[in-house]
């Protein structure tokens, strides 16, 4: 054993740093955290910058695009967007006789009409055709063909019969549109049987517009600035037009404010209700629980759009009234359920945590416990449901709107405009799918903004993904 | 369990006598009566039709009435469709909805475990990313467009090929029932998928798996008795509300492709306020989901020993 020397420096305390751990960043609230974490997902942030810009179309969408959603542009039915505006400016429409020709004597023939051509300009007033006349023809039919007439194919619209053989001209004045048209031009016998093959004519149509027509439209300010002769564009209508004329931009606009108005205050009122009765129950416990609980398992299990439908009509739509509030009332009364049954187990979880102990403990009062501790506890999963509630009930506006059971015509929604659209599909597609992809980037934008606040919000609510 | 069952049973009339009195509430609420907006008729054809249909009882005898006569089976006769009754027409109509919503639900449960389990197993790499991107877009697409895009392929499909294999509308044959049965229950399916691959997911990291491969069995063994049989309990339980919403969703889908089913006859009653048929129609859905509902529970009891059905 060596000999320890001791000496009063071996028993000095031990130097002890307070400050083991350093608050070297500054302390994050729980909202400051949430949105750092948002922040942190792309996808949620590109969704909801979607969401603003979707809000902006709604709100500031109708000041910066002015047209009326309710003006129809009858020169423009049905147009997509981008089709040819330009409209020659003529002189109104003159009364035409026609043309007479005497028929050549000699043995009828079966043969088509010859030399079929058109006479003046081929407007959008009026097309002329004129033909040689045939021996032996009591009449001729026109047709009229959007397509290029195959042989033995369809001819198209019978436009008229011209029942006498030396009128060798017929003018076609129904609804002109600018495009190219085939006409088929055939001898009739006397008993308005056809007596040869046709004989078509393809004719380009041009679109013109008369002075007066030009300034009634509001596109030249007087007569005198538009000479005939002259080219001019018809009005701007930028996603096209729908079957009514009306222009398709202002009306997704007014319906995103029907839509939206739905979509987002029908969650945000069955939201608060929800809260209200979710927090009654909670608090109270026993058996006002267990019935305020019962009830609404009630209300959940009403078949859902079954009763939408029935409390629309239970209401009653006036003439002239949308049909918004209904909807939203009907909304608000049958989905608070799930709301009111999520509130009511936060509150029931957060009754029993420590915090609320000691809270109480030192001497907090229930308005104090609910206000500091309840509810901003309850807030992030609140704020959760609410996202994924406005995307469904979008769904639901649009849904009863397609089926003819939501808002009333003429009020514009993305699903009445849908029904309208899909009547149509085949010819002019961009009327269902400029409200069907409205709708659609809609719905994904709340669904994933939702997915990223969920995440944001709780740890344990994340998706293990 | 058979308490259980009983239990569950008288829950669920106690809630079919809620949704009807609901049901008859809602149609006395409406402005005006179910004989108003007809043509104008003489006091006295009007005081023999509300004898007819007991409008001329008291509010209360019509609601006893209208319980008494659901509770023997009969809703009673049409306000628009002379003399028909309104069994007729839901005897006719459900068939076609329920084959048509059953058909949809096979396929939404059986694509979305199929998918929600090959994307678990191909996580984060291409197969996944490209389901799950439908999924998305499956979720957020409404029913009616697909109805259309459906509809709209057909036709395209049909006049390219020369012939007709799917019919673009209408309902007869098996043929005329895989599109639109496709079409509804891809939103459930979409649904599902995710559903089944997150859960899927949880199931890969749990202990009993774990032990599973380190005894060393087949991985497709393991997939398939330790894995795919754990991860199918969630999709079981939503499968209730899924029954629900295809069945609502069959209404489009009716609509769109002009198959005479429930849904189209229920939409019609609703625009001609035939209020016997649409009080009719409630009710019997209603009693029709609540069951559902109620043989989701006892079946999910039935595959998972976890769960005790406690009466």
């Amino acid at each position: 054993m060596t000999d320890a020397t001791l000496s009063a420096a071996g028993f000095e305390p031990v130097h002890v740093d307070r400050q083991v751990q350093k608050l070297t960043r500054p302390s994050l609230s729980y909202w400051q955290d949430a949105w750092r974490r948002l922040k942190a997902n792309r996808r949620a942030f590109i969704s909801l910058y979607i969401v603003i810009g979707l809000l902006l179309f709604t709100v500031a969408g109708p000041w910066v695009w002015t047209v009326d959603p309710s003006t129809q542009d009858l020169d423009q039915v049905s147009k997509p967007p981008g089709s040819d505006r330009r409209a020659f400016i003529a002189e109104p429409y003159q009364p035409w006789e026609g043309l007479r020709a005497t028929v050549p004597e000699g043995p009828a023939s079966s043969a088509p009409p010859t030399n079929v051509k058109t006479v003046g300009t081929t407007t959008t007033q009026a097309v002329r055709l004129t033909w040689d006349p045939v021996a032996g023809a009591a009449g001729y039919r026109i047709y009229r063909n959007i397509y290029r007439p195959t042989p033995g194919g369809a001819l198209g619209l019978p436009l008229g019969d011209v029942l006498t053989p030396d009128q060798v001209s017929f003018e076609d004045r129904l609804d002109l549109e600018p495009m190219t048209y085939y006409y088929a031009v055939l001898t009739l016998d006397r008993f308005g049987q056809a007596l040869s093959a046709p004989a078509s004519l393809e004719v380009k149509v041009v679109r013109v517009i008369t002075p007066a027509q030009a300034v009634e439209r509001k596109l030249v300010a007087t007569e005198a600035d538009a000479k005939v002769g002259d080219t001019l564009q018809l009005a701007l209508h930028p996603f096209g037009t729908d079957y009514l004329g009306r222009d398709l931009l202002a009306r997704l606009m007014t319906g995103a404010r029907v839509s939206l108005l739905i979509g987002i205050f029908a969650p945000l009122f069955y939201v608060l209700l929800g809260i209200a009765y979710g927090s009654a129950a909670g608090f109270m416990g026993g058996k006002t629980d267990s019935a305020l609980m019962r009830f609404a398992d009630f209300v959940v299990a009403l078949p859902f759009l079954l009763f939408m439908i029935l409390f629309k009509i239970a209401f009653g739509i006036g003439p002239g009234e949308s049909g918004i509030f209904p909807m939203l009332v009907a909304l608000v009364l049958l989905s608070w359920p799930s709301t009111a049954r999520l509130v009511r187990g936060q509150i029931l979880q957060i009754r029993e945590e420590g915090y609320i102990g000691a809270s109480r403990l030192l001497g907090a009062r229930t308005g104090y416990l609910v206000m500091r501790h309840m509810i901003p506890n309850t807030m992030g999963v609140i704020l959760v449901t609410l996202t994924f509630a406005i995307p469904s009930a979008i769904f639901t506006e649009a849904f009863l709107s397609f089926i003819g059971m939501g808002v009333a015509p003429p009020t514009p929604s993305w699903g009445s405009m849908c029904n309208e659209g899909i009547r149509t599909m085949l010819t002019t597609p961009h009327e269902l799918i400029f409200p069907a992809v409205l709708i659609s980037i809609t719905v994904l934008a709340f669904n994933l903004l939702g997915d990223g606040l969920r995440d944001a919000f709780d740890a344990r609510m994340r998706s293990r993904e | 369990m058979l308490r259980y069952i009983l239990k569950r049973l008288l829950h669920g009339l106690i809630t079919v006598w809620f949704i009807a009195t609901a049901t008859f509430i809602a149609m006395h609420a409406v402005p005006g009566d179910p004989l108003s907006g007809e043509k104008a008729m003489t006091p006295e054809i009007r005081r023999n039709l509300e004898a007819k249909y007991g409008l001329d009882k008291p509010v209360v005898d019509q609601y006893r009435i209208f319980l008494v006569n659901m509770a023997k089976g009969d809703f009673g006769i049409s306000y628009t469709q002379q003399n028909r009754e309104v069994n007729d027409i839901i005897r006719e109509g459900f068939p076609v909805s329920a084959t048509l919503g059953i058909l949809a639900i096979v396929f939404a449960a059986l694509g979305g475990v199929l998918l929600g389990a090959l994307t678990a197993t191909y996580r984060n790499r291409l197969p996944d990313v490209v389901i799950m991107f439908l999924v998305i877009l499956g979720i957020s697409v409404p029913s009616f467009v697909f109805a259309a895009l459906g509809q709209l392929a057909l036709v395209k499909i049909n006049a390219w090929s020369g012939f007709t294999l799917f019919p673009v509308a209408g309902w007869g044959t098996v043929m005329h029932m895989v599109v639109p049965s496709l079409v509804l229950g891809l939103g459930t399916m979409a649904y599902l998928t995710r559903l089944m691959r997150s859960s899927m997911l949880e199931v890969t990291n749990t202990d009993y798996v774990r032990t599973a491969r380190s005894k060393g069995l087949p991985p497709a063994r393991i997939f398939l008795k330790h894995q795919l049989r754990n991860a199918i309990l969630p999709v079981v339980t939503v499968l209730g509300p899924a029954i629900a919403a295809i069945t609502t969703g069959g209404f489009v889908v009716e609509l769109v492709f002009a198959i005479p089913g429930l849904g189209r006859y229920f939409v019609q009653a609703v625009q001609q306020l035939d209020y016997t048929v649409i009080m009719g129609t409630t009710v019997f859905y209603g009693a029709f989901l609540v069951l559902m509902v109620i043989i989701v529970d006892i079946v999910y009891g039935l595959i998972d020993p976890r769960v005790r059905l406690k009466a």
